[in-house]
């Protein structure tokens, strides 16, 4: 043996290292041996030998690791390997889900799908479209938006630059309870108050007054956390130039949280335009076109798409996928639209 | 334009805990008056009490007076913001508005206190940065977003800041802590030629700093952790710094603390 070698093995700061394939290895290794098993038990489904595959992958890891590498290596493995089976336990149903959509939605989703309403057409023949959804939809949620940031907004405004004491203790709590009421809650209360007690009909605003019972909290929370984000000296720095508290506020703290702000605001909206519960009890839901929010029943599109996948034909089944598209790509064009605006109003950095 | 600082028989406190007790110091116009002392003495809470910034901080609160030329700061009827429109600050760490181009930076303090013409605030913007000694670095990239300047520039940024809205009074708090030397020296010539114009009040823990930008030099001092900060003794700081009539603020600046 050489010198070279005999001192490469005395180092102590040089321990067995296992080759950069090693994890490909054992993933490849135990996909094979879970399809393996699962064949040779006979189990049928997809889920069974993923899940065998994913606790081979994470113990083979380890045992292999621990015997060549060291405890220490083999934790860190383990870990490396779990945050990895984790991520694709995650994102499986996701990609999955997208798949089925789209692969079921295009179908029959055109232009014409999307400029007409379900008016003349029965529920067992194709044709129809989901117009009157879309109109009913973006007008509820532009409402209920409308009703919401600015309450929204100002709580947190409140809650941050000027809540002290009791009350701003207890606004706290009611936003957090109000993040939890579920959102049937909410349309039962706007129906008793608006339809039963003030007497008023079913229409696309009483929809929008129950999602903005399910919008507000979630601006508050989001708008609250931006605010307090905001550098205490950049307040302080405004206000020793002799700028009053509400120019602070509006001139310096608004804009540099302005994108943060956005983007909660979108993410709110669009996790009431997914809503269905109450726009069944308060709009009611009707196959024609209607634009006028404040009178008479209106469609939205989660509802079209349950009524449509409830009347049981393939036609509608159809068109329940391809409403379902539309809704997915509309809550991703409102998000990609947040994540523009929040990257454009970023407070600046370059030179 | 500058104006005297008398404070008489001022205390300070964050809720019930007293940090600063019974402070009494005349601070003469067109001067820089240093305030040095070890940490947590209350140098920088009482250079808050002088333009009422210390109540901003919750449970913040001032008894005393702090007269400005014969005003009384915390006199009834006085509005903080008024207050601070005569009395600017320049903060520890630089604090650009991120939001703001330079030039934007340098008008933040008037157009947010009322309307100006575009001619008269390019006027005003010029001189400040000028008067800052920032001018010649950043004419070319007014437009640029004012976060994006070097430390130090940033820091004569927020000077320029400071002065375009024409303070009577400006103090700063430990201006050159985060700076490299070459940058601290600017600031300390900027220093010099600003007291033509205005009071200045600097905290600083570097001694040699003081020594070299001021003419009065103040020395606080705590008796332990808990205690209020207590003003130990103010003068020349030729004196303070060659013959000191207190013990405590020979061993401070001898190093021999504690």
């Amino acid at each position: 043996m050489s010198n070279a070698t005999l001192s490469a093995k005395r180092s102590s700061l040089r321990g067995a290292t296992l080759p950069k394939w090693f994890p490909w290895a054992v993933a490849a290794g135990s996909l094979a041996l879970g399809y393996g098993i699962s064949a040779a038990a006979g189990l049928d489904s997809d889920i069974q030998w993923a899940l065998i595959a994913a606790v081979l992958f994470v113990v083979g890891s380890y045992a292999v690791s621990a015997k060549i590498e060291g405890s220490r290596q083999a934790k860190d493995r383990t870990a490396t390997s779990l945050v990895w089976v984790a991520f694709l336990l995650a994102v499986t149903p996701l990609a999955s889900l997208l798949w089925e959509t789209v692969e079921r939605g295009v179908k029959v989703l055109d232009v014409f799908f999307l400029t007409h309403s379900m008016g003349v057409v029965a529920d067992a023949e194709p044709g129809g479209g989901i117009y009157h959804a879309m109109l009913g939809t973006l007008e509820q949620v532009g409402l209920a938006a409308l009703i919401s940031v600015p309450v929204g907004v100002l709580t947190a405004i409140y809650l941050v630059e000027y809540g002290r004491g009791r009350l701003a203790k207890a606004v706290t709590f009611f936003v957090d309870v109000m993040t939890g009421i579920p959102s049937i809650v909410a349309g039962l209360f706007i129906l008793s108050l608006w339809v039963l007690i003030l007497k008023m009909g079913p229409s696309g605003f009483a929809g929008s007054l129950a999602l903005s019972i399910l919008m507000i909290p979630v601006v508050v929370r989001s708008t609250e956390e931006m605010l307090k984000l905001v550098p205490n000296e950049l307040r302080e720095a405004s206000l020793a130039l002799g700028v009053p508290k509400w120019r602070t506020i509006l001139k310096v703290v608004l804009p540099t949280s302005i994108g943060g702000i956005i983007t909660g605001v979108m993410l709110a909206i669009a996790r009431i335009t997914g809503e269905t519960a109450p726009v069944l009890l308060l709009v009611w839901g009707t196959d024609f076109i209607n634009a006028n929010p404040f009178q008479d029943p209106q469609e939205s599109l989660p509802m079209y798409i349950y009524l449509q996948f409830g009347a049981g034909s393939d036609a509608s089944h159809d068109r329940a996928w391809a409403a379902a598209l539309t809704l997915i790509a509309f809550i991703m064009i409102l998000n990609l639209v947040a994540r523009g605006i929040a990257r454009w109003k970023a407070p600046k950095t370059g030179r | 334009m500058a104006k005297r600082i008398d404070v008489s028989g001022l205390n300070a406190y964050y809720g019930s805990f007293l940090a600063i007790e019974d402070i009494s110091m005349t601070v003469e116009p067109r001067s820089v008056t240093a305030f040095i002392g070890p940490s947590g003495c209350g140098k920088s809470t009482f250079l808050r009490t002088l333009n009422r910034m210390h109540e901003v901080t919750p449970g913040g609160r001032v008894d005393g007076k702090v007269m400005l030329d014969d005003e009384n700061l915390y006199g009834a009827g006085i509005d903080p913001v008024a207050v601070r429109r005569e009395v600017g600050m320049v903060f520890q760490r630089p604090n650009p508005f991120p939001t703001m181009s330079v030039y934007d930076n340098v008008a933040a303090g008037l157009r947010l206190n009322g309307k100006y013409k575009k001619s008269q605030l390019d006027d005003i913007v010029e001189k400040s940065l000028k008067g800052a000694n920032l001018w010649n670095e950043v004419k070319d990239r007014l437009n640029k977003p004012g976060s994006g300047l070097s430390g130090g520039q940033q820091q004569r940024l927020c000077i320029a800041r400071a002065i375009a809205v024409e303070p009577n009074v400006l103090l700063m708090d430990e201006p050159c802590s985060a700076l490299d030397p070459i940058s601290t020296l600017a600031i300390e010539d900027l220093i010099g030629e600003l007291k033509e114009q205005f009071t200045i009040v600097i905290v600083t823990h570097n001694m040699q700093q003081a020594a070299r930008v001021s003419d009065r030099t103040a020395f606080f001092n705590l008796a332990a952790v808990g205690q209020p900060g207590k003003l130990i003794e103010i003068d020349d700081t030729e004196r303070i710094f060659s013959n000191p009539s207190v013990q405590a603020t020979e061993d401070y600046i001898s190093g021999r603390f504690g």
